[in-house]
């Protein structure tokens, strides 16, 4: 509860907050924040990578992209009435669809059939202790791979975006 | 150079750590938390740590442009060639049954093998970004 107030003000902070380089600091102890509630939902794997991504990883690219910019958020050039109707529109077909959601602990949903089947099968089937990453990489195989072509092209379409030098080696002027 | 000396002292004891962290979370995934992802993401971060600290040419000398960018498809690649293996060995694609003498040796270096996979390419893929926003800003 004290961890989901801390993410409610950080988020507020990072709304309000016109300094980009706080923003990229608060957004960073967002995740940190988030980390710890998946510490406490058990999911220490999600935790790990939230902790390496979104606080390490993503702080280092906003802070190399700030670099490149101002550090100061100018006013907005329209009036936000537009984004906010988006905005409202989206979270309330959200909302709206979690009602469509089994109810909490019931036992007829998918996971609650699934998970025990893995998690008695992963052990005798594959020898890893964490089901986690046997579902990953061996049930659920195909899916990891999608993942790793989506990284894959996310990372070409940045380094085409940013084109970074003309080919002559980088370090000649260093 | 104007940084100052408690910022490289700490990279410097630090950065071995982050590295043994990174193979140990990338080997020990079997068995705790853990796997390519978060290891790649680790490695990738101890990269771009040292290149903030030491700047881009020290660390461009160390880890090349060319080979983080070869390295981006090479997981991929890797990743793909688990399954194409499994299929070339009798079980369908990315079914690492077949890949050893026995199923749950086969799933183990299956799984192994395709986690390097994912290590090297999430790995190589935060430091080719790192180093494009970092060359554009050098100009």
């Amino acid at each position: 509860m004290v961890l989901l107030g801390l993410l409610a003000v950080t988020t507020i902070g990072v709304v309000r907050v016109r300094n980009l380089f706080a923003v990229a600091i608060l957004s960073s102890i967002y995740s940190f924040l988030m980390a710890s509630v998946m510490v406490l939902l058990d999911a220490v794997d999600v935790a790990m990578t939230e902790a390496a991504v979104g606080a390490g990883i993503g702080m280092v690219l906003m802070l190399s992209a700030l670099h490149l910019t101002k550090t100061d958020e100018s006013r907005p050039a329209h009036t936000p009435l537009l984004p906010l109707f988006v905005a409202s529109v989206t979270g309330a077909v959200l909302i709206w669809a979690v009602t469509e959601l089994p109810s909490f602990g019931a036992a007829d949903v998918p996971v609650h059939i699934a998970g025990p089947d893995y998690l008695a099968r992963s052990l005798r089937e594959t020898g890893i202790p964490n089901v986690v990453t046997a579902v990953l990489a061996s049930y659920r195989g195909f899916d990891t791979l999608g993942e790793v072509i989506v990284i894959f092209t996310a990372g070409i379409a940045v380094l085409m975006l940013l084109m970074r030098r003309p080919v002559r080696g980088g370090d000649a002027d260093e | 150079m104007r940084l100052d000396v408690i910022l490289r002292v700490t990279t410097k004891l630090i950065l071995p750590l982050m590295i043994v962290f990174a193979v140990y979370v990338l080997f020990h995934g079997d068995y705790g938390p853990g796997g390519g992802f978060q290891a790649g993401a680790i490695a990738g971060g101890a990269v771009s740590l040292y290149a903030l600290i030491y700047g881009l040419g020290a660390t461009m000398r160390i880890v090349p442009v060319a080979v983080v960018e070869a390295l981006v498809p090479f997981g991929v690649l890797l990743f793909a060639g688990v399954g194409v293996a499994a299929l070339l060995t009798g079980g369908n694609y990315l079914d690492y049954s077949h890949l050893a003498h026995d199923q749950v040796h086969g799933q183990e270096w299956g799984v192994f093998l395709v986690e390097v996979g994912v290590f090297i390419t999430v790995a190589s893929t935060v430091v080719a970004i790192f180093y494009a926003f970092a060359a554009r800003a050098r100009r």
